[in-house]
């Protein structure tokens, strides 16, 4: 034995390499069952939804809410969509998609931009007042709503933009902007800061390492803020509300005002295509980014 | 005429006191080393410098102009951070003209700048990857570049090498040299490896709590140390320490060893007072020729640390520790008994009270 590192054969008995692993072990029939309960448990109403809204209505009188579809029909989903009264109007839900549309693209680019800007100064430049700022920042973050409610009706009064799609623009981005800023905060504080260092040193500026350095490096705390707005403001109902009126009301309270309209008959089919219309938007942002998403609440959202 | 010059600089990190009074003076084309334990403030200093962080008092002068309010990048310094600090979504290409876009240089002039950046570091082949496709080492060289095509008359280094494997840092230690010797540029450097501070250095500057302890070429502060900190700070192993006083006239005393220091050069006189007796550890001669030198006394090897080139024996004297570097060939074994000797002229004398030199 004067070379046992050599690569000669050895005589190897008993456990070798990686364990095996038994694919029906009690433990995994256990997690499987378990999360297959779960899932259905989830997935129920779901399902009830779809089968209903591709149902005429002698079929859903009928009782069977389970039942799959015998007879499937679109009509209730065009109707829901460009049909259904709310009081005098039988526009469908279109108009409040279109109105949630104008609502939402300038909220979640307004309140991305501004809070971005907030949380890299916050972050990075130690301006006087810094800490201040951000604990009121913070302390927003934690005060209730509804609690600003009158105030901002007030407020927008006197701005003129009381009931119009602009003041409810505001409203969304004011009120998504401790949060925001927090996540933003957080996230550039947790990027090296000799790369900050590097950039003040090569002579960029204030706005030339926010959008040279800063930005490029943070797209999945973007999209986390992208998709956390998104479905604030498209499921939002309370806002929309009070701060407009009924021509520029978003989808959700539309969908309200179709649901529980108590003229003729119930429309089972119909309010279930509506509903499920309405949240069509943020399941697709879900779907088209889950993956940055979760990178980017791993990134920065949790670290401090 | 001084390239940079720091007056009395004060700076807080709100009530800790991190630079205290510190004054300093470099050279046009002088490689200064800045050195000490980590926390001294070292990062800090070259942040003040580099304009990153606001003093709290006092001046710094670059090119004989104070640049106390300027932008880092109006200073005429360009900086290489120990993490290297790449901007990660630009090629090799992009972080080097960078701050040369921001200043609006030309493009050709660009151009022109990055090739030669790129053909003193022997980067020319990376010039289009992604800092994330680098090794280290070529990582940090890019970092270099970066301060490179700047044109620069100040260079500061934080910690370059720290973050490299030994190999690594040995051959890009020589490079530095190599490119100071080539450009002749003031040079700031902080580390905390010795063998950096006293290869790479024209003066090291030894910090410790946010002062200078002492401001010297390297070969003075390793056989001249002021203060007791510094002595014991530089050198591997650190210099031994012997308990004793010179209450007789040049005459050291521990125990029932009496040592002549002879030819000692004292800074003003000896004085009759408790202190400490500093030895190097290689500067002691064993075996048959330590009976030549002015001292010398048997001991035992009590522990011997083999390290392949020499061999660190720990022995004692009038039970104090003291450890002997011997040639890695010698046949001492534990439990030897042997023969030390030195010549006390080598020595560093500290009073025990302030730990100054005397
Ligand atoms: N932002 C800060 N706020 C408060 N104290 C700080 C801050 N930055 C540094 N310090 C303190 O200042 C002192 C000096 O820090 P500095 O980074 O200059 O040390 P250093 O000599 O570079 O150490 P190292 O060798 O570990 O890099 C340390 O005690 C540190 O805790
Ligand atoms: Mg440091």
């Amino acid at each position: 034995m004067t070379n046992s590192s050599s690569n000669t054969t050895v005589e190897m008995t008993g456990p070798r390499g990686a364990k095996p692993k038994r694919a029906l072990s009690p433990r995994n029939i256990m997690i499987y069952g378990v999360l297959l309960v779960v899932a259905c448990y989830y997935l129920l109403p779901l399902y009830v939804m779809i089968a209903t809204s591709l149902k005429g209505m002698p079929e859903i009188r009928l009782g069977n809410i389970f039942a799959p579809p015998v007879d499937i029909t679109f009509e209730p989903w065009v109707k829901a969509w460009s049909q259904a009264c709310t009081g005098l109007n039988c526009e469908g839900l279109s108009r409040g998609f279109w109105n949630s549309v104008r609502i939402l693209i300038p909220s979640v680019a307004i309140s991305i931009l501004i809070a971005s800007v907030n949380g890299y100064a916050l972050a990075n430049w130690k301006f006087k007042g810094a800490e201040v700022f951000f604990t009121i920042l913070i302390f927003g973050a934690f005060i209730p709503y509804q609690i600003m409610i009158y105030p901002m009706v007030i407020f927008l009064r006197e701005l003129g933009l009381f009931g119009k799609l602009g003041g409810l623009v505001l409203v969304h981005t004011v009120f998504g902007m401790p949060i925001l800023t927090l996540l933003f905060r957080n996230y550039f504080t947790s990027l090296p800061e000799e790369l900050f260092k590097a950039a003040r040193v090569d002579g960029a500026g204030f706005w030339g390492i926010y959008f040279r350095i800063m930005l490029p490096m943070s797209i999945p705390i973007f999209v986390v803020a992208m998709i956390l707005q998104v479905t604030g403001i498209w499921n939002d109902f309370l806002f929309g509300v009070i701060y407009t009126k009924p021509d520029a009301y978003p989808m959700t309270v539309q969908l309200n005002n179709i649901v529980n309209s108590v003229q003729g008959v119930k429309e089972y089919n119909v309010n279930m295509a509506a509903t499920l219309l309405t949240g069509v938007v943020p399941l697709v942002i879900y779907f088209a980014s889950g993956k940055l998403f979760v990178r980017g609440i791993a990134a920065g959202a949790v670290k401090g | 005429m001084t390239s940079v010059s720091i007056k009395n600089l004060d700076l807080n990190f709100g009530s800790v006191k991190v630079l205290k009074q510190l004054n300093l003076e470099i050279d046009h084309g002088e490689f200064l080393v800045l050195l000490g334990a980590s926390g001294c403030g070292k990062s800090t200093l070259l942040n003040c410098i580099a304009g990153l962080l606001e003093v709290s008092d006092g001046q710094i002068h670059i090119n004989d102009k104070n640049v106390t309010w300027e932008e880092p990048s109006d200073r005429g310094i360009g900086m290489v951070f120990q993490s290297y600090a790449l901007y990660p979504q630009m090629t090799v290409k992009g972080n080097l003209s960078f701050g040369l876009k921001n200043a609006r240089v030309p493009k050709d002039e660009i151009e022109s700048r990055v090739a030669r950046a790129a053909e003193i570091l022997q980067i020319e082949p990376l010039l289009h990857r992604k800092p994330a496709a680098l090794s280290g080492g070529q990582r940090q060289r890019v970092a270099i570049g970066r301060a490179l095509v700047r044109d620069v008359d100040v260079f500061l280094f934080d910690e370059p090498l720290s973050n490299l494997d030994a190999k690594l840092r040995a051959d890009l230690r020589v490079e530095i040299k190599r490119l100071h010797q080539k450009l002749h540029n003031t040079m700031i450097y902080v580390t905390h490896d010795q063998v950096e501070a006293m290869t790479l250095a024209d003066r090291i500057a030894i910090m410790k709590e946010g002062l200078i302890q002492q401001l010297d070429s390297p070969a003075e502060i390793y056989n001249r140390p002021v203060n007791k900190y510094v002595a014991d700070f530089i050198g591997s192993p650190s210099m031994n320490f012997l308990d004793g006083d010179m209450s007789t006239k040049g005459k050291f005393k521990t125990g029932g060893t009496e040592i002549d220091l002879g030819n000692y050069e004292f800074v003003d006189g000896p004085i009759g007072a408790p202190v400490w007796f500093g030895f190097r550890p290689e500067h002691v001669i064993v075996g048959e020729a330590a009976t030549s030198q002015p001292f010398s006394t048997k001991v035992v090897a009590e522990i011997v640390e083999p390290m392949g080139s020499d061999t660190l024996v720990w022995t004692s004297i009038e039970n104090q520790p003291f450890r002997v570097r011997v040639d890695g060939q010698a046949s001492i074994k534990t439990g030897d008994e042997f023969l030390l000797g030195f010549d006390p002229a080598r020595a560093s004398i500290f009073d025990k009270e302030n730990e100054l030199r005397v």
